[in-house]
């Protein structure tokens, strides 16, 4: 870096010679660190680019202030340290970058959010970026309170262990009224699911109020509790135009007995994490619909990656996760949807490239989020399930359970069949991943309605190319 | 409609050789496996009673069959289950837990309601 005289000369200075492009800089176990993929605009000198996310994302502006001379500036400046192309894609780069602890705000995603992704994504010499992972310091973690119930509690209060949780999303996700609504939510309970779900954008339309849902709901779901002898739950979603709103909708779920209450992405960071507190106060399951993810997390170049919004989501504090099937109809390359699923549930992950997770992470003893596999899934496919998820996850299957040609009733039973007999059949050393197609058809002999399920959706498989897969080598030494 | 808590309520009651297998994958993963027992399978009876201590280093699953079948023949009416219980940082909860016996008459349960202000209803779970 230049002397200090000519470094604070009013003028222009590259992003570099203003001190945040730190080659070989080790980065404290106290820094957050972030790791970008770059694409600089033709000519950019990517170590020029990574230098000006560092500090477009902490303290710079485009020009030279002598007022940077009042503060310990080196501290609060983010430090570009690595910068390595892109295997196989020209024109890109992944740029390290190391954060002074004291830039943020403690337990506020709000703040972390607002530099890390706040101007640079717009900033004219990259033509695109995308924050591919975060690590956070142990320290920022426990400013955070994480989720309210995680695995473990919500496990012991609905008293079900040892398998996946079974969920499906009410269907068709508009138009039906509540007493209809409510109507597949028993059936679908009764017939042995653990949860069913509102859809994303099922709020308070002319058709069905939120009054409506939630009474109708709840009638269904503790006549199944009745019938069954276990705890079951409905996913009520509480999401709503304002915070006032949300916390009625929360507290009438609180008085009719739910035990989940669920909440979309798009309210965003702060209202996630008032609802988070609210859950907590209140003994209440928080599941989040990833909904509107797919506009910044499903394109490679530009946006943020979902393991990183996962991360976040993890410290602001949800239960449930929609993370991906990697086998259903929604985007997700199985390696990188597994890496998804170990941030939400480790209680410390490992470095991982082929699953695309650049860092360690210690997660403090914050609470796991249970992840969902949602979309396009079905019984067949009970085996491929089991073996990429293992046991805590919930698989929701909506069209798979009510569109059962023998009714909802059937579609429940058949998915609860084929689960149980999976777990059964891997608890014995079974070879689960080849002999999974054998397994369900012997488990079908004894049970209709799983026949119906298979012999329906046979061959349904959504076989596309993922468009968000691990562009790491494994063999590549990442700091 | 038989009451379905436990991992395996949707399949045909396991046999002995079926348990055992089970209780074995417990005991690769160095899981304690307990039996307990009630006549009170309310979804919220947290607590069934104790057959005995959980059973730690245990080498094969002939020790926990012998306490189901004890466990069965000293309580014909109640539900016996066996939970698995693993000690690791981040788990220390069960891992595991299905039913091995069950009453030959199942218990049912009545939803009472208790109807409110509006729409308003409080629901409790009771025998019936």
């Amino acid at each position: 870096m230049a002397k200090a005289a000519d470094r604070y000369k009013a003028g222009v200075l590259k992003y570099k010679e203003m001190g945040y492009w730190v080659p070989g800089y080790e980065p404290k176990d106290t820094d957050v660190i972030a790791v970008f993929r770059i694409t600089p605009q033709d000519g950019v000198d990517p170590e020029e680019a990574a230098a000006a996310v560092a500090g477009e994302s902490s303290t710079a502006t485009w020009t030279v202030v002598w007022t940077d001379r009042l503060t310990a500036c080196e501290n609060y400046r983010a430090k570009a340290y690595e910068v390595q192309p892109v295997p196989g894609i020209e024109g890109q780069y992944f740029a390290w970058i190391a954060y002074e602890l004291d830039l943020f705000e403690e337990g506020s995603i709000a703040n972390l959010t607002a530099s890390i992704i706040g101007n640079v994504f717009s900033f004219k010499p990259l033509k695109a970026a995308r924050l591919e992972d975060m690590r956070f310091p142990v320290a920022y973690v426990k400013t955070y309170k994480g989720p309210p119930t995680g695995i473990v509690v919500e496990r012991e209060r609905l008293d079900k262990y040892g398998r996946p949780l079974l969920g499906a999303t009410i269907k068709p996700k508009l138009g039906l009224s509540g007493k209809n609504y409510g109507r597949v939510v028993y059936e679908g309970l009764v017939g042995g699911l653990d949860f069913t779900k509102d859809d994303e954008n099922i709020n308070s339309q002319p058709f069905m109020h939120w009054r409506d849902r939630f009474g109708f709901c709840m009638e269904a779901v503790q006549k199944a509790q009745a019938a069954s002898g276990e705890i079951k739950g409905h996913y009520l979603n509480i999401t709503a135009g304002t915070m006032e709103e949300m916390y009625k909708r929360a507290e009438f779920a609180r008085d009719l007995g739910s035990c989940i209450v669920m909440v979309d992405l798009v309210i965003g960071w702060t209202a996630i994490q008032s609802m988070s507190n609210w859950c907590r106060d209140n003994d209440m399951i928080l599941h989040m619909h990833r909904a509107g993810h797919g506009t910044y997390t499903r394109q490679k170049n530009h946006g943020v990656s979902f393991r990183v919004i996962a991360k976040w989501l993890r410290l602001a504090g949800c239960d449930h996760l929609h993370a991906g099937t990697a086998v259903g109809k929604l985007e997700g390359d199985p390696m990188t949807v597994q890496g998804y699923y170990n941030i939400c549930r480790d209680s410390y992950t490992t470095k991982d490239l082929p699953r695309g997770i650049f860092f360690d992470q210690d997660w403090a003893g914050l609470r796991k989020v249970m992840p969902v596999a949602s979309g396009g899934i079905h019984a067949g496919q009970m085996h491929q399930l089991l073996d990429l998820f293992g046991d805590d996850v919930v698989l929701q299957f909506g069209g798979g359970t009510i569109g059962h040609p023998m009714g909802i009733q059937a579609g429940a039973i058949a998915n609860r069949v084929a689960l149980e007999t999976m777990v059964l059949a891997r608890n014995e050393g079974r070879d689960i991943r080849n002999e999974g197609p054998e397994i369900l058809a012997t488990a079908a002999r004894t049970c209709k309605p799983l026949e119906a399920a298979l012999k329906t959706w046979k061959d349904v498989t959504f076989n596309y190319a993922s468009t968000d897969t691990s562009d790491f080598v494994p063999q590549v030494s990442v700091a | 409609m038989k009451i379905t808590q436990g991992t395996f309520s949707f399949l045909p009651d396991l046999t002995d050789e079926q348990i055992a297998k089970q209780v074995d994958y417990a005991l690769a993963r160095g899981w304690a496996v307990s039996v307990e027992y009630t006549d009170d399978p309310h979804p919220r009876n947290i607590y069934w009673e104790m057959w005995g201590m959980p059973m730690f280093d245990l080498a094969d699953a002939a020790g926990v069959l012998a306490e189901i079948r004890a466990c069965r023949v000293a309580q014909p009416d109640c539900y016996v289950k066996v939970n698995a219980f693993d000690s690791t940082r981040g788990f220390e909860t069960m891992r595991m837990s299905f039913m091995v016996h069950r009453p030959k008459v199942e218990a049912k349960f009545r939803l009472r309601r208790e109807e409110s202000a509006g729409r308003l209803v409080r629901y409790t779970l009771e025998r019936a």
